[in-house]
């Protein structure tokens, strides 16, 4: 059973390297390390959404919040530091504080009220977006220093490649979620109250508590998904990345977590988004197709990984009936 | 398998099934009344009725006139929710029927053909979902998401990716044509949803459907093909955003894959919401998802009105939902009834 939950994500590893296999066939320059510099560095703001995402669906909820939390978080950092000076880092620090605490108070909410997580996160994503409108109409620049030199920062790679910061943050945020997930209480307790949330508070889990740290965490993670897409823009635009939840649930589902809850790795949500990210390089590359070839190739790869799980859990009943 | 939470809740009165009782249909009606107020407060012409060249004219008349396509939604997915689902693809396929119409009537089909096709390709969608929830037993938000994220794309590749415009005189008319003083899509839209809850609440289907909603397994032994009634409330989903996106399509004369029918299914959730229906299925109010729609559109139209601009929309929508979620939800009615009958004894002792 334990060899079973790894399924999933060795399936998904399979297709990504296929993907990739297939890409470095067919174009020559696609083996390169500035492709895959360039994977991690586009993918980035996707990925660190996803850790949080993970263990949010994980915990058995959704949050359809993270795309408005990006362009909320965007457009509060470029007003904080063009126009009421503040330092790019303590702007950066309130905005994370700020995604936190919002995070934490929809958990509340969440577990106190008895509501469904994803009505009360598409609540959440109405109020976001609705605020960034408030702020500002306008996309918003930001050029400090401190933008140039984020942006510039890079490790190179052999080859031609380089692994920017924003790839970095990703790779940093990936490392802390699996130690959270994987070696903490709290989250053995996420896994816990995924599982099943009764039996979990019989055991003397604090649902509410978890529930509270997990959309916490969310709200951290897509502050800082926020934080990155607008370094990387260097504005701040309230109509940014509209839809982006649906590609970070994408990747959390390709990684192999089951929405249901309960089951999955944080390591998968990498792979899901780098496979979401070779598709786009692929079409890219290709210049004959046309970009909304990645929706429907998305959408294709989410029913067959949604079917494989559902495939899967089927057989783990089946399992746990004849034990 | 989880538990249907409308097991773990208390049982609730309820009297008969199509409106619900007193209770519920206050907090919609005191909403609708108070956006009205705000809005006689703040500029009176907001309920003056003109007749402008032989047609009703006024900011009532623009309500029920931009609130037909969300009707409709929002019927439709009442229907799913009431099975304990969600349809999130029904603004990918507004966007994939407005697109396939505009490109029919470009090609010069007949309107009869354009719409037996536009709205066969609404059924189709929601056959797909049906199935894949009925069949396949996949979480309704996973399973409409599929085709929330795929749709778009389905419905640029039909476009090729542009916005498609075209000139009809039938369609015209469904989009800005006029009968007897009123909207033609306020009156086709009024007779589909006529006909549809005579469907449901006339016969035993809705009865059904709430069975399902309640428990699916149960009500399979208790005899009711619970398969055939998801697949059925996905199907009337399907067209009903079928017939929505025909609509919203032929009042712009175009289709834009990217745009047509953006976040409409979150305000379709929102009306079901207001109209007090459980998301977790097993019951559902039509007439009162109806008000609901009203609250929400007569909300956009207020804030159009105010001058206020159009984005701050959402940020009003979401301060309503959180309001009616707190209100509806388990902890505070409880609190609130029994705060009710610690009042209520007293004047009799």
């Amino acid at each position: 059973m334990k060899n079973e939950r790894w399924i999933p994500v060795l399936a998904t590893l399979l297709v990504l390297l296929l993907l990739y296999a297939f890409g470095v066939s067919q174009y020559r320059n696609f083996a390169s390390t500035l492709v895959l510099g360039n994977l991690l560095t586009d993918n980035a703001f996707v990925i660190i959404a996803g850790v949080g995402m993970t263990l949010v669906i994980l915990s058995g909820g959704i949050d359809l919040s993270v795309g408005s939390m990006i362009a909320f978080t965007g457009v509060l950092i470029a007003l904080l530091v063009g126009q009421a000076g503040w330092h790019p880092l303590a702007a950066i620090g309130f905005a994370l504080l700020l995604g936190t605490c919002i995070g934490a108070i929809m958990g509340y909410l969440i577990d106190a009220f008895e509501l469904q997580p994803f009505i009360v996160t598409l609540a959440l994503m109405f109020l976001l977006r609705g605020l960034a409108f408030l702020l500002s109409l306008e996309s918003v620049p930001i050029d400090p220093p401190f933008v140039e030199q984020f942006a510039n920062f890079r490790i190179p790679l052999p080859g031609r490649g380089w692994l920017t910061a924003s790839a970095l943050v990703m790779l940093v945020v990936l490392l802390a979620g699996m130690v959270l997930a994987h070696y903490t209480r709290f989250g053995t307790n996420v896994y816990a109250v995924g599982g099943d949330k009764s039996s979990a508070a019989l055991l003397g889990v604090s649902v509410r508590g978890t529930l509270v740290g997990v959309y916490a965490c969310s709200g951290f993670t897509s502050a800082l998904a926020g934080v990155i897409y607008t370094l990387y823009t260097a504005s701040g635009y309230p109509l940014a990345t509209v839809g982006v939840e649906l590609d970070v649930i994408a990747a959390v589902v390709i990684g192999g977590t089951l929405l249901t809850g309960g089951v999955g790795f944080i390591f998968g949500t990498l792979l899901g988004g780098l496979i979401q990210g070779v598709i786009q390089t692929l079409i890219a590359f290709d210049g004959s197709l046309n970009s909304w070839w990645t929706k429907i190739v998305i959408g294709l790869l989410l029913f067959i990984f949604i079917v494989l799980q559902r495939l899967l859990s089927r057989s783990f009943g089946s399992m746990l009936k004849a034990a | 398998m989880t538990l249907p939470l409308s097991l773990s809740q208390a049982p609730q009165r309820r009297r008969g099934t199509g409106g619900g009782t007193h209770q519920q249909w206050l907090l919609p009606v005191t909403a609708l009344a108070l956006i009205f107020l705000v809005n006689a407060l703040l500029s009176p012409s907001f309920f003056s009725l003109g007749v402008v060249e032989g047609h009703l004219y006024g900011s009532l008349v623009d309500i029920l006139h931009r609130g037909a396509p969300l009707a409709l939604l929002a019927i439709g997915m009442s229907i799913v929710i009431g099975t304990g689902g969600i349809d999130l693809s029904v603004g990918a396929i507004i966007a994939i029927c407005g697109s396939l119409m505009a490109v029919l009537i470009q090609q010069d089909v007949s309107p009869l053909l354009t719409t037996l096709l536009t709205l066969g390709a609404g059924l189709l969608c929601g056959l797909w979902n049906g199935l894949l929830v009925a069949v396949l037993r996949i979480q309704p938000i996973v399973a409409t998401l599929i085709l929330m994220v795929a749709g778009r794309g389905i419905a640029q590749m039909i476009t090729g990716g542009q916005i498609v415009t075209f000139h009809s005189e039938v369609f015209g008319q469904l989009g800005s044509g006029y009968l007897v003083m009123l909207p033609m899509r306020v009156i086709l839209t009024a007779l589909v949803l006529g006909l549809l809850i005579a469907l449901v609440r006339r016969s035993a289907l809705g009865l059904f459907i709430e069975a399902v909603g309640g428990n699916a397994e149960a009500s399979r032994l208790a005899g009711i093909d619970s398969r055939g009634i998801l697949i059925g409330a996905y199907l009337i989903s399907g067209l009903c955003a079928a017939f929505a996106g025909m609509i919203i399509a032929a009042d712009i004369s175009g289709a834009d894959a990217n745009n047509a029918g953006l976040w409409m299914e979150m305000d379709a959730i929102l009306a079901v919401v207001i109209g007090g229906a459980s998301l977790a299925g097993g019951r559902f109010y039509l007439g009162l998802t109806l008000l609901g729609t009203l609250v929400i559109q007569s909300l956009t139209t207020s804030i159009l009105v105010s001058g206020l601009p159009a984005q701050y929309n959402l940020l009003v929508k979401a301060l309503v939902i959180l309001v009616f979620l707190l209100i509806q939800s388990r902890p505070v009615k409880q609190r609130l009834l029994g705060w009710l009958q610690r009042r209520r004894p007293s004047p009799k002792s």
